[in-house]
């Protein structure tokens, strides 16, 4: 006991290294965050990423340009339908390649279904991190039905690879759409509940009000982009600033913070779902019959009995089997709004069957590298907080 | 974007550092530049109120293989004024350095660190360059140059092995380990010498 007295008064000085993951549920993936820490005060926080990483890039550099969607939706398993419609979008743009109507607005249905799908997890799992066990379990049923509709249709509930270039897998199925109009009824009242839940919840203000707050000014150097950019009061949304798939025609609103903390990142994404819900109600009201596939040899196979009748269409047959897509050499940049934030896909050709290169530009590694930033001079679970409130996916993270 | 004037613009200010310009996909600005003056080019381009690219949206590269030049990618985006810029700087694959844009956007130290883990691009003046995909032990190479095999240069035995023999130092930087103090197991492969002289 005597040995206490003697090291007592070097406590308060001595600084501490915790880990933080990498298994841990609060990290939300396989992230290891290295804490300094003076007591229970983050001093400083030091990302290890990586424990994820399988080079999707370096793979796609080995696939021909098709083979390339199913590796999209293994980056994000949250939101697999906007990554699989952003990377054929960006080679369809390189390739200067019009979709058709009903393709597009089949795209715009799968892109804002699955910012739903990607935030009702962000909510269920952030409201865990904060103690709040009921809107997880919310959440969670609603997302169920959201898998069941990416199985109805896909085939599959996460690993989706739906899209194809020029078109999609396949037509939506009979009755699916209906589905989706059940599911958009119910959803807007289990939105409710959980607003009514943590919205105005005294525990959940005081755990997210003026934690981990970042200026405008500051998310732009940083390069914050999608809800978290928002959050601080900058407006800067894909859908609106340089629209693709006649977004300018819908009619939703981008919400913003002000403070950007915690809970101006929760209340923007809670808007965002609400929009999507109308943007996806507009979606079926204007969804026209007609081919789904584009009608064009460079993509598309021609139909079997063309190919038994006409040269011409045996030939881009053959060659489509055989050799797959060519696309012009360049390189284009192509960008969505995703869940996560601003997605782009970079994608450089040589003119082959191959891309030379295809790069993500990946929103939570862009969004995550602020986390040192926004943690100084918190507490360790102020740190756990603000590390949901950023939505991340490793998968995407590390790819 | 036809109407994009940056292109005019940068021929005005950086006459010879401009080397040349691509409109790529329809409408996208690709613009190349001098290496050696891309900071002064980057800094331009954000501050100059007509231009206002704001928004470092992506840095990356580009190896097309044969020992051909690995291009480095600037994506820019202006909120202001709502248009986008691609500057791309090549760099002789003898000599892959080029000055950090850190200072210009924060949001450049992670990008840069991962152009440098999987391409091998030096960026000097970069605050914290060191791996951030790959193991900081790592050895085989970088990734994703054209010259790196699919399945990585070490046979699948030595991968193996190599992940094995791996102890707390593989884990944590100086600066971690500075701050956490000395572990109580001892790391015979980084072994300093008061550590032989206590053990002997």
């Amino acid at each position: 006991m005597t040995h206490v007295s003697s090291i007592e008064p070097d406590i308060g000085s001595e600084h501490m290294l915790i880990n933080i993951g990498p298994q841990h549920p609060a990290t939300h993936g396989v992230l290891r965050l290295v804490c300094e820490l003076d007591g229970e005060t983050v001093v400083k926080v030091m990302p290890d990423i990586g424990y994820l990483h399988s080079s999707f890039e370096k793979l796609g550099e080995y696939r021909t340009w098709n083979q390339i969607v199913p590796l999209t939706d293994r980056m994000d398993y949250l939101a697999p339908l906007i990554y699989n419609c952003a990377y054929v979008m960006a080679v369809e743009e390189l390739m200067e390649l019009e979709v058709t109507e009903r393709c597009k607005i089949v795209r715009v249905i799968c892109m804002e279904m699955d910012r739903i799908f990607s935030h009702l997890l962000w909510l269920g799992t952030t409201a865990i991190d904060v103690g709040a066990f009921t809107p997880f379990l919310y959440a969670f049923q609603e997302r169920e039905r959201i898998y069941s509709l990416h199985e109805s249709f896909t085939g599959a509930r996460i690993t989706t690879s739906a899209t194809r270039i020029g078109g999609m897998m396949a037509d939506l199925p009979d009755g699916w759409i209906e589905s989706l109009k059940d599911f958009l009824d119910t959803v807007p009242k289990t939105l409710d509940e959980i607003d009514s839940l943590l919205t105005t919840n005294a525990i959940y203000l005081g755990r997210t009000i003026d934690i981990g707050a970042i200026s405008g000014e500051d998310a732009i150097n940083h390069g914050l982009t999608g809800p978290n950019l928002r959050a601080s009061g900058v407006p800067y949304d894909l859908r609106k600033d340089k629209p693709y798939y006649d977004y300018e025609t819908y009619d939703f609103e981008v919400p913003i913070g002000e403070n950007g903390d915690c809970y101006d990142r929760y209340l923007v994404r809670m808007e965002e779902m609400r929009q999507s819900i109308k943007i996806l109600h507009q979606a079926i009201d204007r969804l026209p019959e007609g081919p789904i596939n584009v009608d064009d040899p460079r993509v598309s196979l021609p139909s079997k009995t063309d190919c038994m009748n006409d040269m011409e269409s045996m030939i881009h047959h053959f060659k489509l089997i055989t050799e797959g897509i060519s696309v012009p050499a360049g390189d284009c940049y192509f960008a969505v709004e995703g869940s996560k934030g601003e997605l782009g896909m970079y994608v450089v050709s040589d003119g082959g069957y191959k891309p030379v290169r295809w790069r993500i530009r990946p929103p939570s590694f862009v969004n995550l590298s602020v986390i040192s930033k926004l943690a100084e001079g918190h507490l360790v679970s102020d740190l756990i907080m603000i590390n949901a409130s950023l939505d991340i996916v490793l998968g995407e993270i590390d790819r | 974007m036809a109407e994009n004037n940056t292109i005019d613009a940068l021929k005005n200010v950086f006459s010879e550092s401009i080397l040349r310009h691509e409109i790529n996909a329809g409408d996208q600005c690709v613009v190349f530049v001098d290496p050696s003056q891309n900071t002064e080019i980057l800094s331009w381009l954000r501050g100059e109120p007509t231009q206002s690219y704001d928004l470092l949206v992506d840095v990356t590269a580009v190896d097309f293989g044969e020992g051909l030049p690995i291009q480095v990618v600037y994506q820019l985006w202006s909120l202001a004024h709502k248009k986008s810029i691609r500057i791309k700087c090549e760099l002789e694959i003898e000599n892959l350095t080029i000055k950090t844009v850190t200072s210009i956007w924060k949001s450049a130290d992670w990008l840069e660190r991962e152009v440098y883990d999987l391409f091998g691009v030096e960026f000097t003046g970069h605050p914290d360059l060191r791996r951030i995909l790959m193991p900081k032990t790592y050895e085989e190479g970088h990734p994703l140059r054209k010259d790196f095999p699919l399945r990585g240069r070490f046979s699948r035995a030595e991968q193996t092995r190599r992940a094995l023999s791996q102890d707390y130092h593989d884990y944590y930087t100086e600066e971690m380990l500075e701050i956490g103090g000395k572990p109580a197991v001892s790391s015979p492969k980084y072994e300093t010498e008061t550590d032989k002289g206590n053990s002997s």
